[in-house]
Order: C-alpha cells, then structure tokens, then sequence
C-alpha cells in the first residue's frame, strides 16, 4: 500500500517549504487574505454546481413548458408526427419510452455488474502486482473507447456475429417468454443493444469499484487471511463489506450512463413503442435518449419542446435513482 | 511495509468485530470443500476479465484493420474542403480530419478548463471545509445526480444556455465545451472528493501545526499529495466526453473547413467526424469517374478517424500519467 | 514548482503557434490553382453558413467546390443538421439559406416574415432523387435482376400483409424469377425523414386502399426493423438475406432495386426515370406566400419510362435580405445550384436526378426576384 510512502513523503515536503514567519505582520495578513479568498472560492464552486444543476432544470422546464402547457391539439398533433399517428398525446408517448430507456439500462447493468465486480476483484485482489499496471491500463482503453466507436463496431460487426446465438437462444430458451423468437435478423434487438452498453458501462464500474477494493483496510484482510480464511472467505468477509456503498455507487453511475447513452442505442437498435419484453425480437422497445437523436434534426419549434420535455422524465429518472440509491447506502452504513 | 502503524479507521474497527471467527475453525470435511470453492472463485474471476477482454480485442481490431488504411499523414493533415463525392482531391489525397483533430482538441481542452478547476473547488470545499453539514450533504446528493445527466440533455441545455445569451442558432465550440463541462464536474468532483477523503489528517494536522495557513496547507499538503489521484479521475471524465457525439451535434455543429477560434464558428470534432462519415455510407462514382473514384471511402475515413480518435485519448492518458508521476510526491527525497 | 510555470506558458504558447499554422494549410487545395471567375460574383467575399437536409450533404459539398468558380473568396458551410433543424435556424436568421426535403408549412412562411428584409421566404427545388425500394435476396439481388411489384404489392409488403417472399402476389408479377419460400424482413426508418414521407406519400396516392396510414415523416407501424438514418437502413438491408427497405438511389449500390408498375410496365429505378415523373407534375398554386415552387409529385403518373417514387429536395432563401452580402450570396448561390453545371455537380457527386427543363423557367424567375442592390 503506496498510503506510508506518501505520508511519509508529504510530510517532508511541509518540512522543507519553508515556514512562514509569524512575527511579520504583513506576511500573516497576505496569508489571512489568500485564506478567506481561497475558501471563498471553494465556497462559491460548491454553491455553483448548486446553480447549475438548478440552471439545467429551470432551462429545461422552460423549455418544455410548451409541451405539457401549451395548446393540447397543437402538442397532440406533434405526438402524432413523431409516432407516424401511433400515439396522440404526450402521456401516451412518454411512458413506453420510458419503459423502454430503463429495461435497456437495467439490462446492461445486469449483464455488466457481475462482471465489472469480477474484474475488481481480479485485479485488486487476485492478479500479480507486475500486472496490475498493464490490466489498469486496459481497463482504461476500454473506457477511453468512444461511444460512437461502439455504435459503428455494434452496428456493423457485432449484429451479424450475434445472429446465430441470439437465434440459438430462441430455440432452446424460447419457453422463456423473455426470450420468445423467433429471434430477428439482423439482431438489432433490445438484446444486443444491452449488451454493447454493458461493455460501455462495465470499465467506469470495474474502475470505481477497483479503486475501492484497493482501499480496503489491509489490516481486515490480513485479520481474515491470519485467521486462516482462504483468499475468496477474505473477499466476502472483509473486502466486498467493505465497498459495498462504493459498489452501489459505481453501479449508479453505470445505470445512469447506459440512460443517457444515445449513438451507440441510435446506430443499433431497431425501435418501437411497446411494452414488450421481447428482448430479441425487433421493433419493441425505444429509449428516450435515442429517440431525442432520432427526431430533433426534423423537429421543429413544439417538436423541441416536447422531447425536451422527455429529455426532463429522463432528468427526473436519473435524479429518483441517485437519490434512492444514497438512501440505500445510508441506510447501510448507519 | 508495516500496516498496524496506521489507525485503522473507526468503521474497519467495527467490521473486524464482527467478523465471524466461528467460520474458521479447522474441520477437515469442510477444509476441502472451502479450498475448492477458493479455487472456483479464482477461477470465476479471472475468467471475468478474460470475457471482458473479448470485445475489446473486437474493437480495437476492427477500428484497426478498418482503419490503417486510410491513416497516413495526408489524412491528418487536411481537412474536407474540395472532398467530392468519392474522387481525389485536388491535393491528392480523400480529404482528412485535420479540422476535426484541432475541434476535439479545443473543445476538451475548453471543457477542462471549465470543470477541473469548479469540480477540484467543489471537492476542496466538501472536504476541507464544509465536512457533513446540512450544504455539503446536498452538494454530494445533487454532484451524484448530476453524474446522471443524460449527455444529449447537457447538449439541449448548452444550445438553450447559448442561444438565450447570443441569440438562437449560436454554434460555436465554446458551446460544446459548455455542454461537456457539464458532463465532466461531477465526474471530477467525485473522484477529487474520493482522493482527498484518503489523504490522512495527519498531514493536515501536521502541516497547520507548523503554522502554515489553511490555503497553503490545501494546495501544497492536501492536493498535492491526492494529485496523481484527482489527475486519473480528471482523464477518467476526459475519456467519457471526449467520444461525446450528440450533444456536440447540436451545440458545435459542423464544418469541413479547419476552424481554430473555439469562440467563434462552428467546429467539427472527431466523434461528429465519425457519425457524419458513416450517416453518407458511401459515396457516388458516375461511370467515367475511373479507377480513382473510390465508392466506400466515408466508411474508410469514418473508421480512420475512428483509430486517430482512439489514438488521441490514449495518448492524453498518457501524458496524465506522466504528469502524475512528475507532479506526485517524490518518494525517495 | 515555481519554475515550472514560464515552461508551461511557452509550451501553451508553442502549441498555439502550432495550431495557428496547421489552419493556415490543410485545405484540399492544388498549388498554384486558379479558375476562370465569372465577373461581378467573382467580388463577393466572406463567410455564408446553410443548414439542413442530411441528405443534400455530398450535393452541398459539390456545389461548394464548384462555387469556388463562380465566387472564389466566398467561405461557404454547410451544416447538415436535418430539414427541421436547418429550418429552424434559417428562421432564427442564423443561416441565409436552408436545405430541405419537403417545402415549407404554411406557418413557416408565416414566420419568415420577421427574417426577411421584405417579403415572406421561399422555396425553390434543387434536385430530384429517386428513392430505391431496395432488397436482399439471395439469387436475385447478387444476380443484378430486379423484382417486380405494383404499388399494392409494395404497400401489402411494408404494412406486413405479405410476410415470404414466395407469395402468391410477388410471384405472379415475377414469372421469370425463383423467389424462396423465406420470410420477409421490412427495413423502414427510424428517425423522422423527408425519405419517409416522399415513400407513404406514394404509397397513399398509387395505393390508397392498401395504406391507410396517416401521412407523416415518421414510420408509422411496427413492422420489421427500423434503423437510423440512409446509412443505417442500407447496412441492415445489407445485413441479412430477405431484408427490404428504400433509400435514396445514390446509396444502394450492391442492392437490388424493385421496378415499379407505371401505367402497364415496370420501370426500374434510374435518375432519368426520376427526372420524367416530375416533368409529368404540376407546380402547386395553392400554396401561401410568392414566387415559391412547390411540385405536387405525380404519384399516379402513367408516363411512359417514369419511376414516381422521387423526392424533391428544395433550398429555401428570402427575398430580401437585411444584409445586401447575404442577399448577393443567395442569388449567386441558387443561379449556380440550379444552372447546368450545377446540376452536372450534383448528379456526379451524389447520384441524384437533375431538375427537368419544364422546371427551370420558373425557377430562374424566382430566383430573379432576390433583391440585390
């Protein structure tokens, strides 16, 4: 643990900065000054973030005000154009939306949670320390991938390469009414479109959660480990506990990047408006993110509002989410 | 190294309590059965980072074998003024992304601007001044909640930031910037938060007893010693918006020409570049165009440029961690 | 630490040095280059940005090649945004002209009254491309042939009554071809799309009983797949056996394209074919506002060599502008789109159809009506 080394170094660098003089009166009062203007400042970057995301949903409820208060058959008529006459009014379209945006999201986090906290384990507990550097910085890579990046490779490679599994599944877990074929080909299905984002999503958990695992108390593994556990009793007893909230915290954010991710669903998914849990058949399921993508270039002055207006659903999600995933970990701590 | 020197903090304590010592007692039936399911277990996790290994390898080479063909210096070094259709230009060459490279640059480099300096503030403020009181517990729930804002929104609210201000239909790369910031201060609040939660009070303590003042103790203590910590979360933050398309499409716009003023003019930037290469697909050769005519060059570039985007975020990874190392504590003094 | 900071102004400075003379090249230029300048647009300078239609982009970018000849210090950009957003912001009068797919709403003209100097905006066409119902099927597709359908079979296709390819209906119309018994995928689009509207459009008119859809630029069922965009709809198609969807002519290469029933014949797809059906439209005369241009495509057509699933792509500019440049601009720019040898440019370099000569007269009158001074 590198944590000895630099309290140790730290407090050596104080040691040679050199001391200020207390007795020089002009000294002090620049130092008091530099003080309060330096806590001001931090001050006024925390009441910022305040303003900003106040900004965000005063703009964003401005905008969409049209949408929910303006003229209901001029709103209903916009609804209409956007769902080819589908649905008619904003509180048919939203729903279905939304039901589409969380199933993709839940699902990615599913598939990557596991997985992401495999990695963490892996490299925080398991792999050799020569290593450990070389996996970091492919962890990295695979974050630094851009989601545009991931459209092109899901669109293009990943669709036609999955067909036969998806079809595979179809046929012998076709019983299961979440994977009822006949699969669809090509696989542009809410399957696959999940399964790209859990790649996307899977290094920003691996990363967080690994930081984590890496902060764990040497002094509780070595308790466990000294008490004869083995290496995986240690990581149940002592590691996993302890980042439990940091564990939630990472899957949060997961969860809310795969709502927000908008290229990859747009360049991929084959959309819809129903509530359907059909994961590999086409046409089921659209996301609010994709969709706001898919309709703002045609959209006009109305047209913008009402899918700010989802865009705001999608704010609100997000916000209901962090705020019951914050609950949850308190409540755990305490 | 010898860890019982350090406090372990309050809650490790109350877990060491209560770890189950019972579980442990040597039993030769369950001895087997615990050091086979140790093994299984080790075998669960690494086979974990062999999946994940799986599409990354897919990735990368696809965008490399896509795109090495089209990467050579005439690529980096045009821009897309006189591309038409699938016929050479007058230089030579099918065009580039050298106006695209300059716009990522700018506009993440304008983004960092805006974000380090508020979300490091934020976490100098959350940790070493305000604790847990009632401001700083909702500072941390709504950087939480910002971390959820959908990128496309940070865009929307970008465009309508701007186009109250300057008039609407602004583009101009500050405006991207905008939108990424948005998107890059929680990321950089919370990681910063995260390393100076583990920067330990001793230091504080010692340093403030040496009668530095608070100010000095923050910048030359406090966050120096959690800087190569806050310089890897500020790359994690670049990596996710530096592949930002849409909020980008709607706030930067786009252009073929290189365009250098972020505050002023639209500007392309790389994952744009990307999305409007492959939106033409391919592009059209009359019949007496002849050999030069090539009808799949958008998707050659769009995956070249692809490669150059890749390339360029590894490379300011890179530089973030020689700049940690540089700027971290020297060790052997 | 100290010390470290003139090191990083330099290098901040370096690299902005650096930046600053990458701009100055980069250009797609031939050294020493010069063309023949048209006089009087040859003095027009300065920067002209449009905004809209994705689908105007490879056109636009020739155009803006070919313009150099006529104007060569004027910077012209083009932001493929979409028709609606490009709209929007001609109307915000951020742009001095916008490209779109379908002409302007009633309220839009409306609205243009607080852009322009004078007068309300309007549209004028600035090509014609033909939209390929476009296939994947194995044996047929490879093989270069085409498969034919009338409007009914087109429209039972894409609202999911016909489901093989092999029916009864299909096969009837295609004596000569060996259609498998294999299921058909519909490909449609997924965002909001002139394409779109063009296809229902003439699925409303040449087969109303069969669709009876509302019109909109939407897809409006749930059959089959939707994708993103051209490029998405064509890689899909592209993807699987048995897939059809339609796409604008100029990206299908490699496809197979349906040839459409017109009075007793089929006619494949071609940028001719495209040409002659809007010879065989009218002009629409109801609409609100002057000198606009709006063609009623023929849907019905009975030409003889006509392919009437076309869109009309037009550009929409004031007539007068409160900057005398921006005026200028729009006059030199839409007399160059829509001459001979703008046309050529489109037609190379994005494979659509020129607009046919019963066109031009109107549109070269309207143009006229831009007020420069």
């Amino acid at each position: 643990m590198p944590g000895n080394d630099l309290q140790r170094a730290a407090v050596d660098e104080v040691a040679v900065a050199p001391i200020p003089k207390g007795t020089d009166p002009g000294e002090a009062r620049r130092g008091r000054a530099a003080d309060r203007i330096f806590a001001g400042l931090a001050y006024g970057s925390g009441l910022l973030i305040l303003a900003v995301l106040a900004a965000v949903a005063v703009f964003l409820l401005l905008r969409a005000w049209p949408a929910v208060g303006g003229p209901p058959d001029a709103v209903d008529a916009v609804v209409s154009s956007f769902t080819g006459g589908r649905f008619a009014s904003l509180w048919g379209y939203v729903p279905p939306l939304l039901f589409g945006s969380v199933l993709v999201a839940a699902l990615a986090l599913a598939l990557a949670f596991f997985v992401s906290l495999g990695i963490a384990v892996f490299i925080s507990q398991y792999a050799p320390r020569r290593l450990v550097g070389a996996l970091n910085t492919i962890i990295d890579l695979l974050a630094a991938i851009p989601s545009v990046v991931y459209g092109l490779w899901g669109g293009l490679v990943l669709v036609p390469a999955i067909y036969p599994f998806w079809n595979w599944i179809a046929g012998h877990f076709g019983w299961i009414p979440l994977f009822a074929g006949p699969a669809a080909n090509p696989s542009r299905t809410v399957a696959t479109v999940a399964l790209v984002l859990a790649v996307m999503i899977l290094p920003i958990i691996t990363s967080m959660t690994r930081d984590i695992f890496l902060q764990t108390p040497k002094l509780l593994e070595e308790a466990a480990l000294g008490l004869g556990a083995t290496q995986w009793e240690t990581i149940r007893l002592a590691v996993l506990p302890f980042g439990r909230s940091g564990i939630v915290s990472a899957s949060m954010l997961g969860l809310g990047r795969a709502l927000g991710e908008t290229m990859a669903v747009l360049m991929i998914l084959s959309p819809g408006l129903k509530y359907s849990f059909h994961l590999l058949q086409a046409s089921q399921s659209q996301t609010i993110a994709a969709n706001i993508a898919a309709q703002y270039p045609e959209a006009n002055g109305l047209g913008v509002s009402v899918l700010i207006a989802t865009g705001l659903v999608l704010f609100a999600i997000t916000f209901a989410v962090n705020y019951a995933a914050r609950r949850l970990t308190g409540k755990a701590a305490s | 190294m010898t860890t019982l020197e350090c406090n372990p903090p309050m809650d490790a304590q109350r877990m060491l309590a209560d770890l189950d010592l019972d579980h442990f007692r040597p039993s030769r039936s369950t001895a087997n059965a615990r050091r086979r399911k140790d093994r299984l277990m080790r075998a669960l996790f690494t086979a974990a980072f062999a999946v994940a290994l799986i599409p990354l390898a897919s990735v990368l080479w696809t965008t490399l074998t896509h795109g090495i063909g089209r990467l050579d210096l005439g690529f980096l070094t045009h821009n897309m003024t006189g591309v038409i259709g699938g016929n050479p230009t007058a230089a030579g060459g099918y065009g580039g992304v050298l106006h695209a490279i300059v716009g990522t640059l700018e506009i993440t480099f304008g983004a960092m601007a805006i974000s380090i300096p508020i979300g490091v503030m934020c976490a100098v403020h959350l940790i070493e001044y305000a604790r847990d009181n009632a401001l700083a517990k909702t500072i941390r729930l709504l950087v939480d909640v910002m971390s959820g804002i959908p990128s496309i929104v940070a865009g929307l609210f970008a465009l309508s930031l701007f186009s109250m201000i300057f008039g609407p239909g602004t583009f101009n790369g500050l405006e991207g910037s905008v939108a990424l910031a948005l998107l890059m201060i929680p990321t950089v609040c919370k990681s910063s938060e995260e390393m100076l939660k583990v920067v330990p009070d001793a230091l504080r303590e010692a340093s403030l007893a040496l009668g530095v003042t608070k100010q000095r103790t923050i910048t030359k203590v406090v966050l120096r010693t959690a800087l190569p910590g806050i310089v890897s979360g500020s790359i994690l933050a670049i990596a996710r918006v530096i592949g930002e398309t849409a909020p980008l499409l709607m706030t930067a716009g786009y252009v073929v020409t290189t365009n250098v003023n972020l505050f002023s003019g639209q500007m392309t930037t790389l994952p744009v570049y990307v999305y409007q290469e492959y939106s033409k697909l391919s592009a059209n050769c009359p019949a007496n165009a002849g050999d030069m005519c090539v009808p799949t060059i958008p998707m050659e570039r769009a995956w070249s440029a692809a490669l150059v985007l890749i390339v360029i975020v590894l490379i300011l990874n890179l530089i973030g961690r020689i700049v940690a190392r540089i700027c971290a504590v020297h060790t052997e003094r | 630490m100290h010390n470290q900071i003139p090191m990083r102004a330099t290098a901040a400075v370096c690299a902005a040095a650096l930046l600053a003379s990458l701009a100055a090249c980069g250009d797609n230029t031939a050294s020493g280059a010069s063309t023949a300048q048209a006089a009087g647009a040859a003095a027009l300078g300065g920067e002209y940005a449009g905004a809209g239609a994705s689908s105007q982009q490879s056109a636009v970018e020739a155009w803006i090649e070919g313009f150099r000849g006529v104007a060569p210090n004027a910077t012209v950009a083009y932001n493929p945004s979409g028709s609606g957003a490009g709209v929007s912001a001609f109307l915000t009068g951020s742009t001095v002209w916008a490209g779109s797919d379908k002409a302007l709403s009633d309220d839009e003209v409306a609205q243009s009254k607080s852009v322009c100097a004078s007068g309300t905006a309007f549209d004028v066409p600035v090509y014609i491309s033909p939209i390929a119902v476009a296939f994947n099927l194995e044996g047929v597709s490879d093989a270069g042939r085409h498969v034919n359908m009338d409007a009914a079979t087109i429209a039972d296709v894409f609202a999911g009554r016909i489901t093989r390819w092999n029916d009864e209906r299909i096969a009837s119309q295609n004596p000569d071809l060996d259609l498998p018994d294999l299921a058909i995928t519909v490909v449609h689009r997924s965002d909001k799309s002139g394409t779109t509207l063009n296809f229902v459009s003439y699925l409303k008119d040449a087969a109303p009983d069969m669709w009876d859809y509302e019109l909109s630029e939407n897809w409006p069922n749930e059959v089959g797949q939707g994708a993103k965009g051209t490029s998405g709809v064509v890689s899909t198609i592209r993807q699987a056996n048995g897939t059809i969807g339609y796409a604008d002519f100029s990206q299908v290469a490699g496809l197979g394209t349906v040839a459409v029933k017109v009075g007793d014949a089929y006619t494949p797809i071609s940028a001719e074919a495209g040409s002659k059906v809007i010879a065989d439209s009218q002009i629409d005369a109801s609409v609100e506002g002057d000198n606009r241009i709006v063609v009623t495509i023929n849907h019905t057509t009975k030409a003889a060599g006509a392919y009437p699933i076309v869109l009309v792509s037009y550009d929409i500019v004031c007539p007068a502008y409160k900057d005398p440049q921006d005026a200028r601009f729009a006059k030199a720019w839409l007399g160059y789109v829509t001459s001979a040898e703008g046309q050529q440019a489109a037609q190379a370099a994005a494979g659509v159809a020129p607009l046919p000569e019963t066109l031009t007269g109107r549109i070269t009158a309207s143009i006229d009506q831009i007020k420069v001074d």
